[in-house]
């Protein structure tokens, strides 16, 4: 039954946004089929979708890889403009370099800069009770900020100052940063193989490694974790660098396999990342918080992106219709999370049934009607 | 609802109950599979069982909680529909549940006149159900304040408010799900004075408990239900304990294990006036010092709430002293880490198992591995070796005999038993030195505690210091080798197995210190 919510959140957002087309006096059929071509119709279509799931599946995974640890980390936005910040700082240095070199030097130089923003919460976190999901939202603002900063100036392309249209971008990178196409006449390129092979390796990396089994048994439970021995806290830094470090990759590949080879900005928050950063959670939600069952998430997601923007142009529906849409169904796949969640706790609550005269104590916690239960004695017991 | 403020106990005191071939399903489980159940007039008729036997189901309906799926329940002799407890309190059934249901930020009395009509309309006046409440407390012998917050009352007490409640709606009929459970020796011995009391008045009395000796000392017959089946009912004058142990697990069950001498070695665990603060903060354990040899099993007593938590968690590494020193195997260790101490011989049974014992989403194999995973040959270069792993946990389970369907499935899905096995199976897979064991087998079947008794008599003629911590003076009195008794964080007295007597034990529980000797 768990798999069938999120498809459910799918159709209720479509659904949703069927009314809303109509509403708005376009044809609800006709907006979907523009909406099925634009992200699915040839090539060409499959190449855009794939490039947009590219950033939200290694978001996807980095969130999987905090969230196992039983941190959140809304922090992707930040760590994707610093991961994209390191890898073209390091790309306008080394120009000469040639690609089999550089390319991999930037993408871990993107690496880099991701983790160091990953791993600026987990310490914080770690060592000073610091909640992380405020850190992280304050550490996106910082690196936004600091990427408008970047790119009107120090960074700034030489030309946009002596045209004097100051759009704020880089110079073209070195093509030797340029994410190989793998198949001609579209854009798909490199990345989409490091994307799907990155969810491999966390796959790998949580369930096959002695890492990541501290990092599972830090997240489910601190407590025995730390009698067994593993340090709780390390684990919780360890997780959320490595989280950063995937988003930064995002950020890297964001800009390596971007149409114009630089760095852009419109100056708006999410500019850049164009909202990678959250839906990449989204993704990673919908994947059941498996790096595997991210991959398909965030082809979906790709796809729902793309296809709203060929739906935006065919029903000439306002852009903020799209915007809704996609808002919709991170909503409907945020509650039917809860739903799911609700419907384990009532499930867990009628088996330690109380009765009538419960309505007269409150319920402690999500289970135990322990109102006069002295502390400790309903640790695994078979009774309830 | 038919009562009025203040309940005057009308009707005569007493009734017949008969259940007859109650049934009733659960997804998966059959809960109560043709249960045929009476009890006489002034009549103290036990329900035993093991855990998940039906005992509560059973009750559950008789006070009209669940609606049975087959079968009939009389009363006098007259059939009766019981759908709600409000019908089950108008047909003079009480029931103390195993969690109490009282609002601790009210008094006892308020708790006691909740959901009653009052005469005098909305405005409630106390000062008759305060009086009624004195009353029934001198006639039964159930001590309490009608004028306490309930919050601030002990465990025992609270549920003697549970029973005032009950009588103070003129139940005649009073069924207490494991009512021992929570209290010390002396409180189970008022409370069979209590129950006593109104057996003799003619009241009809349902107990519940899986204790035999408890279960032997206040029941006049016994019922026993296995797997939700009734497997038959005897007169308490004609029951053993073994025949009792038999009835309840299907076979023969060893209820007193072999002491066999053991030579005592040298101290493996010394703890020299040891200090800690509780969560709350406030001191917990007040300079303890004991020490334990090899080959020996030193046993904490004490009420829920002494200190001997604490004192466990100090042990394992898990709560800072605030004063004192631990030694194992010689080394100090007051201020090392769980996994330091491990590697000096510690092993650790904690009282909340799935807290500090075991990761309930993780597999049954992954909790065996929790403190080898990283250890070749398990792990090679950070990779774990799942063959390795799995040859190494079948073993562990088979050895510890773990029923579980694999190794895959969750630790969370298994019963209190196997779960406390497969941790005694990590914990003493690799002889530890010294073993502090916490509430071995509370909330865990007969069965279960037999064999884990068994495992712990295994380690102790091993060389295995144990330091036992338990509320179950049977436990105690059937493993331990010295008994130290503590009160209020401190050590009241330490007294030899060939020395200790249930009477004395209870005294120092409950704070009183040898005067006689
Ligand atoms: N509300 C419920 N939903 C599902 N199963 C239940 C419920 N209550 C009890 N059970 C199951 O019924 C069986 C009998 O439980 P119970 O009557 O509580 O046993 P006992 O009180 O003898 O320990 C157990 O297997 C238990 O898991
Ligand atoms: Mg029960």
């Amino acid at each position: 039954m768990g798999t069938l919510f999120p498809v459910a959140a799918v159709l209720a957002a479509l659904v949703v946004g069927a009314v809303m087309l109509l509403l708005l006096g376009a044809s609800p059929g006709e907006g979907f089929a523009a909406m099925i071509d634009g992200a699915f119709g040839g090539p060409r279509e499959l190449a855009d979708t794939v490039n947009k799931a590219v950033p939200l599946l290694l978001v996807g995974v980095g969130i999987t890889i905090a969230f196992r640890a039983n941190v959140i980390n809304i922090g992707g936005e930040g760590q994707i403009v610093l991961g994209a910040l390191t890898a073209t700082a390091l790309a306008l240095a080394l120009p000469d370099w040639p690609a089999v070199v550089l390319l991999p030097l930037g993408l871990a130089a993107g690496l880099v800069g991701g983790a160091v923003w990953g791993a600026v919460p987990g310490a914080l976190k770690a060592y000073f009770g610091v909640n992380e999901i405020l850190s992280t939202i304050m550490l996106n603002i910082v690196a936004v900020q600091g990427m408008n900063y970047l790119l009107r100036g120090p960074m700034i392309d030489p030309a946009e100052i002596e045209s004097g249209s100051r759009i704020p971008q880089t110079m073209r990178l070195p093509p030797a940063t340029d994410l190989p196409v793998l198949v001609p006449d579209t854009r798909l390129n490199l990345g989409a193989v490091i994307a799907v092979v990155a969810a491999v390796v966390v796959y790998v990396f949580l369930w096959r490694t002695t890492y990541g089994y501290r990092i599972r048994a830090v997240g489910l439970n601190p407590f025995a974790s730390r009698y067994a021995g593993i340090d709780v806290k390390r684990s919780t830094v360890v997780a959320l660098t490595l989280s950063g470090a995937l988003c930064g990759l995002a950020g890297a590949i964001l800009v390596f396999g971007s149409e114009s080879h630089r760095m852009v900005t419109d100056g708006s928050t999410t500019g850049f990342t164009g909202s990678a950063g959250f839906n990449g959670i989204v993704a990673a939600l919908f994947g059941g918080l498996h790096p595997i069952g991210t991959i398909p998430a965030s082809f979906l997601f790709g796809a729902l992106l793309v296809g709203a923007n060929r739906l935006q142009r065919v029903t000439q529906v306002p852009s903020a219709l799209v915007i809704a849409l996609n808002g919709l169904v991170v909503v409907f796949v945020v509650s039917s999370a809860i739903w799911k969640r609700r419907l384990e706790q009532r499930a867990q609550l009628e088996a330690v049934q109380t009765g009538d005269q419960a309505a007269q104590t409150s319920l402690p916690g999500d289970v135990a009607p322990a109102a006069a239960d002295p502390p400790g004695r309903d640790s695994g017991t078979d009774d309830g | 609802m038919a009562e009025t403020l203040p309940g005057t106990g009308g009707r005569g005191h007493g009734l017949d109950l008969a259940m007859r071939g109650i049934v009733k399903r659960f997804p998966g489980v059959l809960a109560n599979d043709h249960v045929d159940f009476d009890v006489r007039r002034g009549e103290i008729h036990t329900l035993l069982g093991e855990n998940g036997a039906g005992k509560s189901t059973l009750m559950k309906i008789l006070y009209g909680l669940y609606r049975p799926d087959a079968g009939e329940i009389r009363i006098d002799g007259e059939p009766v529909q019981i759908d709600s407890p409000r019908r089950a309190i108008e047909l003079g059934i009480g029931m103390i549940h195993q969690h109490f249901m009282l609002v601790p930020t009210l008094t006892v009395a308020e708790n006691v006149a909740l959901g009653l009509a009052s005469p005098k309309g909305p405005l409630l006046d106390l000062a008759p159900v305060a009086r009624r409440i004195e009353e029934l407390s001198e006639a039964y012998g159930l001590r309490v304040d009608p004028g306490a917050m309930v919050w601030q009352l002990s465990v025992g007490e609270q549920q003697r408010v549970e029973i005032i409640k009950a009588l103070y709606r003129d139940a005649e009929l009073l069924a207490l799900d494991e009512p021992t459970a929570v209290l010390t020796p002396q409180e189970v011995e008022d409370l069979f004075v209590t129950l006593r009391a109104m057996a003799a008045e003619g009241h009809s009395l349902i107990f519940i408990s899986h204790k035999l000796h408890e279960v032997l000392d206040i029941s006049d017959r016994i019922t026993v239900l296995r797997n939700g089946r009734l497997v038959g009912t005897v007169s308490s004058a004609d029951a053993t304990k073994a025949g009792l142990a038999r009835m309840m697990v299907g076979r023969e069950v060893v209820l007193e294990q072999v002491r066999a001498p053991v030579e005592v070695g040298p101290p493996r665990l010394e703890i020299f006036d040891v200090r800690a603060r509780g969560d709350r903060g406030t001191e917990a354990v007040r300079g303890v010092s004991l020490q334990v040899r090899a080959g020996e099993i030193l046993a904490i007593a004490g009420v829920s709430g002494n200190g001997q938590r604490e004192l466990a968690e100090v042990v394992a590494g898990l709560r800072e002293a605030t004063g004192g020193r631990v030694l194992i195997d010689g080394s100090d260790v007051t201020g090392a880490d769980p996994g330091q101490r491990r590697a000096l011989g510690l092993a650790y049974i904690p009282e909340e198992r799935m807290r500090d014992g075991a990761i309930g989403q993780f597999t049954v194999a992954e909790n065996l591995m929790l403190h080898d995973f990283d250890r070749p040959p398990f792990a090679r270069h950070g990779f774990l070796d799942f063959a390795e792993i799995e040859r190494h946990c079948r073993r562990l389970v088979a050895d510890f005999d773990v029923k579980t369907p694999s190794l895959d499935t969750t630790m969370k899905s298994l019963s209190g038993g196997n779960i406390q096995k497969a941790i005694l199976a990590r914990e003493l897979s690799a002889n530890p030195k010294v073993l502090v064991a916490s509430q071995p087998t509370r909330g865990v079947d007969i069965g279960a505690t037999e064999y884990i008794h068994r495992r712990l008599l295994d380690q102790r003629a091993r060389g295995t210091a144990t330091l036992l911590i338990s509320e179950d003076l049977d436990e105690i009195l059937a493993l331990a080798d010295r008994i130290a008794v503590m009160y209020e964080g401190e050590v009241m007295d330490v007294v030899d197995r060939a020395d200790a007597d249930v009477g004395r034990l209870g005294l120092l529980m409950a704070g009183v210190r040898d005067s006689g000797t």
